[in-house]
């Protein structure tokens, strides 16, 4: 905003404008209560950095409340709610935009206190950088360790520790580094491709958009500058090309196309797609859009697709190229940040919303997160703002990446069915499908030398042959089986064989968990053995432990 | 390639958010106050559902006190792109003479905005409605959701917003209940005016200066138009070179002083401003928090 009134006379708004829609966008959250001075930090970066108009800030000099000391309140710039300026707390996520002649800048804007872990997590869900702050007296609290947590479990990848309130500890270079040391102790293994720690004095605009005089021993950036050169988010269009179909368009029948947004990487004319959850392929015939029809568009424009092959394809489903598919799965593991006052009980049943598409789900907990500790402990509930790892069941497959893939293919909201709330955002860790196969310690090369044969999936969609080839290998002596692709459980069981796996729900499973087996693991063993007998799942124990054969 | 220009990335997100609503929701409306966030807002639209046509009418809430250049452009321009245009005004209040004088700015906002939108919703059977709002006009906007729950009464609570991560929105409602939906939130002023000369957007032409009859009182140039603000003894309107920086009803809204006659003059007069652009719209200052007021009440 400086650049008209600075140069007046070679001011051109020509090239202002072509810089400014070249201009990189970077959107970051902060996170910190009011005692932090958070609101005060972001009211003095919008105010020196000229975010302001000066009719609000006449409104805010205007105002019967001025909780600072200072002849201007900043923190009442960004408190919008009138409960908010009551209490003098940040009750909820405020947006925020400015710019400077580098960049511009989207806050989200967060508040700090513990009950507000789940808009937290909202701002950080967009952010490609978090901004914690830290009061100097009071060093890192337990929160200051929430907001690193929540930040890093949001795939944040750079964040700034802001040790604020400097003036208070006489800008003591000693006590910023005891901060320092204290938050990297912990941060260090959250994750982060970057820490930048920062000493501000949010109330004397120490460090935030100009360098400070009185802490001549700080060598970094200060905050302004931070924010104008750190990187924003990985570029998407890198990635492998996903689009989930948002909308069919047929307005006439010579055209029918698929609209949505190329979520991540690029599509050209005439490239191979695959189409999920049927499997089937086709070619793009033509990108089209309201500026004409494109030979390449890349993450995240939105565009209109159409196939050179009549294809059934609607909402939910996804595009993707045949050579770099995601994971399809019914089953998922996930963290979940629960986002409701009524708790979520182990099993409930919710409706998901992932991409475009909507299934319904059953959640079972698996573990709770300690925030302050980062362990994980079993758990049966989550309660509001609890963070835990769940399993999903979903009644349809879902095609997803995992969330440190990509965000958006990875992540996902809980709806109350009944209610119609948001009840919880969850960040996809691995397909569960495909990793209860692997808990087990019989290892494969023991399964193949039993076998006589290779593990290998077929794929073949004419279920005549199938059967056909099914007999044949299992006449062969192998261990075969033909089936629809979302059985799971059901098929092993079909095929024959013996499934163990954590929490099964499945109607025919044998509960082993809450039976009084003796005192340690042989012996218990020999005892499920000897009761499986009993239940006439085995028929004679082959072996018993200690005999030769 | 370099990373999508930060103006195409706004489109996108707006893009994604139109087409999300027009998937979820049986009956979506877009209210269109003739205004430039309008008008992006409407291309938008367009550019979503290309090379099919705008799946869902348009809704004006005219108070009649609306500029007459707004209402010809209005008219001219949604019949010029093909788009349905329906209109709705509180009669009753009309009739009865309601004006800002004579009830006061927030009465008279409750009666023609706040109410008239309200029935025009219901008897239109909406389930989500379109709104241009932007989160940078002000203070309580900056905490409203994208897609924005009203309850039965279209009324918004602001304590128990749904949490809205990523790009996924939740348009889940009961009968009787609406989303209104803010494609435009992210979007600043300077946002608005960049991407109307990029793309050759009409816009209507009070926004460019020209010599017009303006009551003069110190800095606030009030337009005679309606003739509902009372004369001082002595004063008649004389003419000013001015433009309207905001478009709302004529007794409300406030001229500048300006010479931007073009796009570019208008961006750059808004680069040196050091004011904002509500600060002419005497409505959201009644009171501290009044906007909040109003949108709990079901304004947009």
């Amino acid at each position: 905003m400086s650049v008209a009134e600075a140069n007046p006379q070679t001011f051109s708004i020509e090239e202002f404008l072509e810089r400014e829609a070249t201009k990189e966008l970077l959107r970051f959250s902060t996170a910190g209560s009011v005692d932090d001075g958070k609101s005060t930090l972001i009211g003095r970066l919008l105010y020196d950095a000229r975010g302001i108009f000066d009719d609000q800030l006449a409104s805010v000099k205007k105002s019967a409340i001025n909780r600072s000391s200072g002849p201007i309140d900043f923190s009442l710039l960004t408190d919008g709610l009138r409960a908010e300026r009551e209490q003098g707390i940040t009750i909820d996520v405020a947006y925020r935009y400015f710019a400077t002649p580098k960049r511009k800048f989207i806050i989200a804007d967060t508040p700090g206190h513990e009950q507000y872990t789940r808009n937290m997590a909202t701002g950080a869900s967009t952010a490609s950088l978090a901004v914690v702050l830290v009061d100097a007296r009071n060093g890192v609290m337990p929160q200051t360790r929430r907001h690193a947590a929540i930040s890093s479990l949001l795939g944040i990848p750079r964040i700034v520790l802001a040790v604020n309130k400097m003036d208070l500890v006489d800008y003591s270079e000693q006590r910023f580094e005891e901060i320092r040391d204290a938050f990297l102790a912990f941060a260090a293994a959250m994750g982060f491709s970057e820490i930048q720690p920062i000493p501000v004095s949010a109330l004397e605009g120490d460090n935030v958009a100009r360098r400070s005089a009185v802490m001549g021993w700080f060598q970094g950036p200060c905050l302004l500058e931070y924010l104008e050169s750190a990187p924003v988010a990985a570029s998407e269009d890198r990635k492998p090309f996903r689009f989930p179909v948002q909308l069919v368009t047929r307005p006439n029948q010579f055209f029918r196309g698929y609209a949505g947004s190329i979520v991540s990487g690029s599509v050209r004319r005439g490239d191979p797609v695959m189409l999920l959850p049927s499997g089937k392929t086709s070619r793009i015939a033509s990108i089209s859009t309201y500026e004409g029809d494109l030979e390449a568009a890349r993450a995240p424009q939105p565009v209109t697709l159409t196939l050179e092959d009549e294809r059934d394809v609607s909402r939910g489903e996804m595009m993707v190229h045949p050579s770099a598919v995601p994971r399809v799965s019914r089953y998922v593991e996930a963290n979940l940040v629960w986002m409701t006052e009524e708790p979520l009980a182990n099993g409930r049943n919710l409706l998901l919303k992932h991409t475009t598409q909507q299934v319904s789900v059953r959640v079972m907990i698996q573990s709770r997160l300690d925030i302050n500790t980062m362990d994980n402990a079993a758990a049966t509930t989550l309660a509001l703002n609890d963070i835990g790892v769940v399993r999903i069941d979903a009644s349809r497959a879902l095609f997803f990446d995992t969330y440190g893939e990509n965000r958006l293919t990875g992540s996902f909201i809980l709806i109350d069915p009944v209610k119609n709330g948001t009840v919880a955002a969850g960040m996809i860790l691995r397909d569960a499908g495909r990793s209860q196969t692997h808990t087990g310690h019989v290892t494969a090369q023991e399964r193949h030398s039993r076998n006589g044969h290779q593990p290998a999936v077929l794929s073949l969609s004419l279920t005549s042959l199938a059967a056909r080839l099914e007999r044949r290998l299992f006449e062969h002596g192998c261990q075969v089986i033909a089936l629809d692709p979302e059985a799971h459980t059901a098929a092993l069981l079909a095929a024959g064989m013996i499934v163990i796996a954590p929490h099964a729900s499945h109607t025919r499973a044998i509960d082993l968990d809450n039976l009084p087996w003796p005192a340690g693991e042989d012996a218990a063993v020999d005892a499920i053995m000897v009761y499986l007998e009993q239940k006439g799942v085995l028929w004679t124990s082959r072996f018993t432990r200690g005999e030769g054969i | 390639m370099p990373p999508l220009a930060n103006l195409k990335a706004l489109e996108a997100e707006s893009i994604h958010i139109i087409r999300e609503v027009v998937s979820e929701f049986a009956k979506p409306v877009m209210l269109y106050s003739i205004g430039k966030d309008s008008s992006v807002m409407l291309r938008l639209a367009q550019k979503a559902f290309h090379p099919a046509p705008i799946p869902f009418p348009l809704l004006h809430i005219d108070t009649s006190y609306k500029f007459r250049e707004m209402i010809e452009f209005r008219n001219a321009y949604t019949k010029s792109i093909g788009v349905e245009l329906r209109f709705h005004t509180n009669r009753e209040a009309v009739d009865a003479g309601a004006n800002p004088i004579a009830l006061g700015t927030s009465k008279c906002c409750s009666l023609l905005k706040t109410r008239a939108l309200l029935d025009a919703l219901a008897e239109g059977g909406y389930d989500a409605a379109f709104g241009g709002a932007r989160r940078d006009e002000e203070k309580s906007r900056a905490k409203e959701r994208i897609f924005s729950f009203r309850d039965q009464l279209g009324q918004w609570d602001p304590k128990s917003q749904r949490p809205e991560l990523w790009n996924l929105f939740n348009g889940r409602i009961d009968k009787g209940q609406s989303i209104r939906v803010f494609p435009l939130s992210n979007w600043t002023e300077l946002d608005v005016w960049h991407y109307i000369h990029q793309e050759n957007i009409p816009v209507v032409p009070l926004y460019f200066a020209k010599m017009r009859q303006m009551i003069v009182r110190g800095e606030t140039l009030i337009p005679p138009e309606h003739n509902v603000i009372p004369l001082h003894a002595g004063e008649k309107p004389q003419p000013v070179m001015c433009r309207m920086r905001s478009l709302g009803c004529t007794p409300c809204t406030g001229a500048i002083r300006s010479e931007a006659d073009t796009l570019p003059k208008i961006i750059q007069e808004l680069l040196s401003f050091r004011r904002s652009e509500r600060e002419n719209r005497v409505i959201d200052h009644d009171q501290e928090g009044s906007m909040e007021i109003k949108k709990r009440e079901g304004y947009f």
